[in-house]
């Protein structure tokens, strides 16, 4: 499978993002934010970072950037798109997914393990997946607290579109299992064709044991097959 | 401009330093120039009440590729990889702008290390704040770790590793010390030394604004009440421009097209070309005009003078210019040949054709001005604190409230605020006594950790140096990781204080004696001086920032216990030192007596054989003792993974406060399987290494015999609360 990595001045998670697609047998070219047309992907990995140094808002420049244009094409015609952290965030900014983050409730930076549970496993992205599987996954955002409005929240559950949800390590969800205030406990979601995957979590840090763990495994190897 | 005896006072240049220039250029100096003089001769940038000491320590080994003197050390880890690091301050301008000046702290550390061809891998940190029921306290602490994150976590290096500690004698002038570790080809390092004559001298990075000018001036004096209007003194950091830079630098690194490299770090301009032509024995010439400028009407003395961040000068080889300006294109960054060399020996500074300022280099750095300042030795305590005169105080209710103060709380809150995952390569995080990080794409890795005591180097300087050098070692080693070399910062007071550079004199000489003892030399550092307010100086505080080699990375070792049922030995003896420990200033406020001896024959080989069982595979976690003694490092291992321990009472008649709280130095606990434990037990003996079996690992409680009993829930909860509601 052949994917592409955009990056942007201030990408900081590209050549995670890299590595975990390489090691994952992925055919993977790194595509500067400056090139005007995209390869033939399977998928598009929008990575983590501060692009553009998040300068006026987290993505928002990003979101109007010369190649933003292609990532829209591709995704209209159903090329998978998965965009991690900042590059959820410049997915929320383009239209592609619905809603936005806001900073975090504590108002400070937040980088730790925390849980996740797989909601959905009826997508690209997840069908690798146990239903209600829990993952232990690191987050380092300082704006990854989701929300919507009332009518998209609505679409959200109605249409099975959340993907990840915060929990604790016995996967209650709750306030308490929630990091960053996010509404519903929302850490993934997808858009309607479920062709697209935002999330804030960073599956790419969990594909090595020696590291951490390897609980983003299964999301690269469910994109593969 | 005429120059008066005001104006030279204001640039912090004594009488007779002004009749040396004089001297130098055989005329008087313009306003220009002053600056100069003034930017390259003040204590921050010239070393000169330092130099006289420094040169005492041991700087070489066979690891080591470059030692002090270029803008960060390198030393060789095998395989042709190199590690470049170093530590520096930031203090003075974090205590007048806490977000912007431990922001630019750990831009310029970074700088330093990419200068040299490295990708930086790893970013630590030793911050030390005033007490803290003080006022500023809380809002320097907030500015402090959302500044430095706000850095490292933009530009994308994981910052792993750090100490956060209070205590009174920062309450005016807070320590903000950023260190950054950076792995390079060894066959691909870049240095400063300028070579040929008219080369290009390329200004590239961001554009030159009125910020930080005079900046390193003000790290050259005491603060007073008048502190707060030394704000635009501060620089403000860019993190985003930075990473095009490190990517810009990096890949014209590539091939040879550059000559020499130096980063804009303290007095800009001024120090970068003046550093690169004293370095190869040339002259340079810039041309004022042409440098990138962000503000209109920017005078030369401006533009020399201006810390504006994220700059850097090379000097390029011939032709090679259309491929450099194509990458920083590339990375819509200025790029701009400024000057050139030449052979005059001369800095020489054109403004629209005219000479400004013209000054012999190497008035400007070999004879900038140096000091064997007055200093005297310290009066060494004799007191004695009899532990039987003591207010009675319960084992357990002296563990609670030691576990649960501000310096030893879980620092949780500080360390989330920073990105310790991103470029996957963090194999451990902050919390252990060393972070490690892997090689990218090897199975070899370094540890990291940064170490200092400065009530210990208070009460006996020379002790203190050693030990602060003795724990870094000793930290590293409980990873697993052979310690290899070190960067140090040493924050003081003021140095025309002979009692404060006697303090200095004698650390020193405690990091002497311990670095050639267990050679481990130091290859890079910074001083800071002039730490203080209205003549109250701070503590002495050295900072040690250790690396080490873990040739093959398996499993890392932390220090939390791993299993019920396994055996705790302690490695290294316990004599019962309470003197300058924690347990007497937090629980009967005493700072009295000296601190521990230093024994480096005991500390060495405890350390190695220690690495050998690590090494060996037969240690399941390891820990070294430290500040708050045996039982506080007891209950750290414990709270990790809520492994509770059953720790007999000691054999023979030693006082059991002494013993738990003693703070006596090289010694380790380990935690052994059972069915290791004679293995252990042999090589310790076979080592003449004296260790105890001190009792086991178990469920739910942490006890000590009779004396102390408490959930491990519990005791995780006492240690995680006080950030939480401070």
């Amino acid at each position: 499978m052949k994917s592409s990595v955009i990056v942007f001045p201030g990408s900081n998670c590209d050549r995670d993002i890299a590595v975990a697609l390489e090691k994952m047998q992925f055919k993977n070219q790194m595509i500067w934010h400056k090139e005007t047309t995209l390869p033939k992907s399977d998928l598009i990995v929008i990575p983590g970072g501060f692009s553009y140094g998040d300068y006026l808002r987290s993505g928002a420049i990003a979101g109007k950037s010369s190649i933003i244009n292609e990532v829209i094409k591709a995704a209209n015609s159903g090329c998978l798109i998965l965009g991690i952290c900042n590059g959820f965030q410049i997915l929320t900014e383009t239209g592609l997914l619905k809603g936005t983050l806001l900073r975090n409730k504590n108002l400070k930076f937040i980088n730790k393990d925390v849980y996740i549970k797989v909601m959905n496993t009826a997508s690209r992205f997840t069908s690798k997946y146990q239903n209600n599987q829990i993952l232990k996954i690191n987050i380092a955002h300082n704006e990854g607290n989701y929300f919507t409005d009332k009518k998209h929240r609505e679409e959200l559950q109605k249409e099975n579109l959340i993907a990840f949800k915060y929990c604790d390590e016995s996967g209650n969800i709750s306030q308490n299992s929630n990091p960053n205030g996010a509404l519903d406990n929302i850490a993934g979601i997808f858009n309607l064709k479920k062709n697209i995957l935002g999330m804030m979590p960073h599956p790419e840090r969990m594909v090595d044991k020696f590291i951490s763990n390897d609980d983003g495994v299964n999301l690269f190897s469910s994109l593969i097959n | 401009m005429k120059i008066t005896n005001k104006i030279i006072e204001n640039h912090g240049l004594k009488k007779d330093e002004y009749k040396n220039i004089q001297k130098f250029l055989k005329r008087d100096p313009n306003i220009l120039e002053l600056g100069i003089f003034s930017a390259m001769w003040n204590e921050h940038c010239s070393y000169k009440s330092s130099k006289v000491h420094l040169k005492k320590l041991p700087t070489k080994g066979k690891q080591v590729i470059q030692g002090p003197g270029e803008n960060a050390g390198v030393i060789d880890i095998g395989d042709n990889d190199a590690i470049i690091f170093k530590i520096e301050s930031h203090n003075h301008p974090s205590f007048i702008e806490p977000y912007q000046g431990a922001a630019t702290g750990v831009g310029g550390i970074l700088r330093d290390v990419f200068t040299m061809g490295a990708r930086p891998i790893a970013l630590l940190n030793s911050i030390h704040f005033g007490s803290p029921t003080h006022p500023k306290t809380k809002s320097l602490l907030n500015g402090v770790v959302s500044g430095i994150g706000g850095y490292g976590n933009c530009i994308g290096i994981p910052t792993v590793a750090g100490e956060t500690k209070f205590n009174e004698t920062y309450n005016e002038n807070i320590l903000v010390n950023a260190m950054a570790v950076g792995h390079a080809k060894k066959d691909k390092i870049f240095y400063s030394k300028a070579k040929g004559i008219n080369k290009s001298v390329v200004y590239v990075g961001s554009k030159t604004g009125r910020d930080g000018i005079h900046g390193a001036s003000m790290a050259s004096a005491e603060f007073d009440e008048n502190s707060e209007e030394k704000k635009p003194t501060v620089q403000v950091g860019d993190p985003f421009t930075e990473k095009l830079l490190l990517e810009a630098c990096l890949e014209l690194m590539k091939d040879n097209s550059i000559i020499s490299i130096q980063d804009m770090g303290a007095a800009g301009l001024t120090s970068s070309s003046v550093e690169m032509a004293s370095k190869g024995s040339l002259g340079i010439e810039l041309e004022l005009d042409k440098v990138p400028c962000r503000e209109e009407n920017m005078t030369p003395y401006e533009m020399m003078l201006s810390e504006s961040q994220e700059r850097m000068l090379i000097i390029l080889e011939d032709g090679k210019e259309n491929h450099a300006r194509k990458i920083f294109d590339k990375w819509d960054l200025d790029f701009v040949v400024i000057g050139r060399t030449n052979n005059s020996k001369n800095l020489t500074l054109k403004f629209n054709g005219k000479v400004e300022g013209e000054i012999p280099i190497e008035a400007l750095a070999e004879k900038a001005p140096v000091y064997n300042r007055k200093w005297i030795k310290k009066k060494l305590t004799k007191n004695k604190v009899n532990v039987k005169s003591l207010k009675k105080i319960k084992l357990e209710n002296a563990l609670i409230k030691i576990i649960s103060s501000p310096n030893h709380s879980n620092k949780n809150w500080v360390t989330e605020q920073f990105d310790q995952m991103v470029m996957c390569d963090t194999a451990q995080r902050s919390g252990s006594d060393a972070a490690i990080i892997r090689i990218h794409n090897k199975d070899k890795a370094i540890a990291v950790s940064v170490d200092s005591s400065a009530n210990y180097c208070k009460s006996h300087p020379i002790s203190g140096g050693k030990q602060i050098v003795a724990e870094n070692w000793r930290n590293l080693i409980s990873v697993g990781a052979k310690p290899l070399a070190i960067t140090n910062c040493l924050n003081f007071g003021n140095p025309e204080n002979e009692i404060v550079m006697g303090e200095f004199a004698e650390c020193l000489e405690g990091i002497r004696e311990a670095c050639e003892y267990l050679e481990y030399p130091v290859v890079s550092g910074n001083v800071s001086f002039y730490n203080g307010t209205n003549k109250k100086n701070i503590y002495p505080t050295p900072v040690i920032g250790g690396v080490g080699l873990i040739k093959k990375l398996t499993e890392p070792l932390t220090h939390c216990f791993k299993n019920f049922g396994s055996k705790i030995i302690i490695v290294g003896k316990t004599f019962g030192h309470l003197e300058q420990s924690c347990f007497l200033k937090e629980i009967h406020s005493i700072i009295d007596g000296k601190p521990p001896d230093i024994n480096l024959l005991n500390e060495k080989n405890n350390g190695e054989v220690v690495l050998k069982l690590i090494n060996d595979k037969l240690v399941s976690s390891a820990h070294d003792i430290s500040s708050g003694g045996l039982i506080i490092a007891l209950s750290e291992m414990s709270i990790g993974n809520k492994i509770g321990v059953k720790i007999n009472k000691p054999h023979n008649l030693m006082n059991l406060t002494e013993y738990f709280f003693g703070e006596d130095q090289g010694r380790y606990i380990l935690e052994i399987n059972e069915e290791n434990l004679k293995k252990v037990e042999k090589i310790l003996k076979s080592n003449n290494t004296y260790y105890e079996n001190i009792g086991y690992t178990q469920e739910n409680f942490f006890e000590i015999d009779g004396e102390v009993k408490i959930n491990t829930n519990e005791l995780f909860k006492i240690n995680n609360q006080w950030y939480n509601n401070f």
